[in-house]
């Protein structure tokens, strides 16, 4: 039971005299499992919280594989933390531990996108879509690529729209990553809302040109359709959240 | 119905006969180029021309079969080298014109694919097609072989064929069924500092190659390279293949091409799978390295589903991508 044993070693509490004096972390349930990680819904100081714990794998030679776990949990977090910094609204980062691998990220409450625009009117949606844009745009003008930019991966809240689970997210300005990203916009668009997904990718467009400027948005809209054109399944999800 | 299939897309020409019903392979004859360095592809395609006469003899010898016997010809018309891609595709014309037999278009990957599913009995495994050339991770979704994982710029095989000559350790690469950098790699102990790149589904090696090599230059055993660098490679592509597996949700992994021979990197993929509760299946040597029969055996399944092609229009894609075909035969 690996996976146990990182769940006791998880639970952190502050003791004093013998009796626990505080709950730094605790966690409540395992929500999801992925290729590279375990999610858990818990609370850190009493805050609501995601735990992401990247695991270790029997096949990695097990240097690589803590300097692959500490790498990524540092990156993903550095993400975050430079997102934010840029005004695009994610989880705060409220606890790393690079060498257990352990991101623990505030949880967000609010309404999956994929589910949200079906019940909304156009114009709303659109709305909601072109903030898409122009968030997705943000990140690229600042050398960032999401990696999975899906509407499973931005929550609408009373504060707004979410970007959530950067595992997949690295430094780029490479326009096949770029491309990548509105793809996969696209392409969560079409799977789950058939029918408005042309309109509302026009949305997205809007909100992207806005930030990134008329030429890089061609060029990217360009990319789109090459990729498309491909036939390539890219950057798909690993993990739910 | 009985197909004669011919390979002729790098350094083997290779000649097979299948039927669609049991033992299904008649025949499978090949002549190898063996380069004293890299494949030279005009030296190659010269090497296929002189012996594919004799190639095609001795297929139709033990098969005991004769043209009238024979309902279509199968050709790799891509991804490969120009010239060598040219004399397969010549002959295949010069056959099926003379012979008024179907000319029957295959891609080179989909055979590999095919074959794999043919001799291991595997039914919908996400697909490691790992040689010289080639490093590509795929899974049958929607009519085709989509891909799951690519390299970006050299292949697996390429990277550990180019360590190993630069640094010496090669030709040959193979010895006692083990590559000259698996067998180096034994005796390393420590752990170097190397480059492991995986950008979202795909890998890189050449950043990889060229900081393999600088370390061996400054004096870094060669040993601890060796075992670095393999660690490194093998990991990048199982790791890839593991993000297919859990997102297709399919429940088998099967291993293909030269570099899939590599024990170590099987034990690998047999941790991988275990966690995932899914099956390894490991293409026999033999038929996953380039050869006829896997052309002829995806000829037969798409000339039963009505694939083929007119002499005008067959000509050679040295670029063909496998997640451009359409499947008919698993539709």
């Amino acid at each position: 039971m690996e996976s146990l044993k990182y769940l006791l070693e998880l639970n952190m509490v502050v003791i004093e005299n013998g009796k626990i004096k505080q709950e730094v972390l605790r966690v409540d349930k395992e929500i999801a499992r992925g290729a590279e990680a375990y999610i858990y819904k818990g609370s850190f100081l009493g805050i609501p919280c995601i735990i992401k714990l990247r695991t270790q794998k029997s096949y990695r030679h097990p240097v690589l594989d803590s300097k692959i776990i500490r790498d990524r949990t540092i990156r993903e977090a550095k993400i975050i933390i430079s997102a934010r910094r840029i005004g695009i609204k994610a989880p705060a980062v409220l606890f790393v531990d690079p060498d257990l691998g352990v991101l623990v990220l505030e949880y967000i409450k609010g309404r999956l996108l994929k589910d949200l625009l079906k019940n909304l009117d156009d114009e709303e949606a659109c709305k909601i879509a072109s903030t898409a844009g122009s968030y997705a745009a943000l990140l690229h003008t600042n050398g960032i690529v999401h990696g999975d930019l899906t509407t499973s991966n931005m929550i609408y809240t009373d504060h707004g729209l979410f970007l959530v689970d950067f595992g997949l997210s690295d430094y780029s300005n490479d326009l096949e990553d770029l491309g990548v990203d509105v793809h996969l916009f696209l392409r969560s668009l079409e799977s789950t809302l058939w029918r408005r997904a042309s309109m509302l990718y026009e949305c997205f467009l809007k909100g992207y040109q806005e930030i990134i400027g008329k030429d890089q948005a061609f060029k990217v809209k360009e990319k789109v359709r090459e990729i498309r054109l491909r036939g390539r399944y890219i950057a798909e999800r690993r993990m739910r959240s | 119905m009985i197909v004669l299939g011919i390979e002729s897309t790098a350094h083997t020409f290779g000649v097979g006969i299948v039927k669609d019903e049991k033992p299904y392979i008649l025949a499978d004859a090949r002549a190898e180029y063996v380069p004293r360095e890299g494949i030279h592809p005009r030296e190659a395609a010269r090497f296929f021309a002189e012996h594919a006469a004799s190639v095609i003899n001795k297929a139709l010898k033990q098969a005991n079969v004769d043209f009238k016997d024979i309902d279509g010809i199968a050709i790799a018309l891509g991804p490969g080298m120009g010239p060598c891609l040219r004399i397969g595709a010549t002959i295949a014309r010069f056959l099926a014109s003379y012979y008024d037999k179907k000319l029957i278009p295959v891609n080179h990957a989909v055979a590999h694919v095919e074959i794999g599913l043919l001799v291991t009995k595997a039914t919908d495994p996400v697909v490691v097609y790992l040689s010289g050339g080639n490093t590509a991770i795929v899974a049958y979704v929607d009519g085709r072989y989509r891909v799951f994982g690519e390299t970006l710029d050299i292949a697996l095989g390429n990277l550990l064929d180019t360590f190993a000559r630069e640094v010496g350790l090669a030709p040959p690469y193979i010895v006692g069924s083990l590559h000259v950098v698996d067998k180096c790699a034994e005796d390393g102990k420590k752990f170097i500092n190397l480059p492991y790149v995986v950008k979202g589904q795909d890998v890189s090696f050449s950043g990889l190659l060229t900081a393999a090599l600088r370390a061996v230059r400054k004096g870094t055993k060669l040993n601890d390279v060796c075992l670095t660098l393999r660690e490194i490679a093998y990991t990048m592509v199982v790791e890839v293949a593991e993000r297919a597996l859990a997102h297709t949700g399919k429940n088998e992994v099967m291993l293909v091409g030269g570099v899939a021979a590599s024990p170590i990197l099987r034990e690998k993929f047999e941790k991988m799978v275990r966690y995932h509760n899914a099956k390894l299946y490991v293409v026999p040597p033999k038929f996953a390295v380039d050869n006829g029969v896997m052309i002829a055996w995806t000829g037969l399944l798409g000339l039963k589903h009505g694939v083929s092609v007119n002499i005008e229009n067959s000509i050679i894609r040295q670029r063909w991508r496998i997640d451009e075909v359409d499947i008919t035969w698993r539709a």
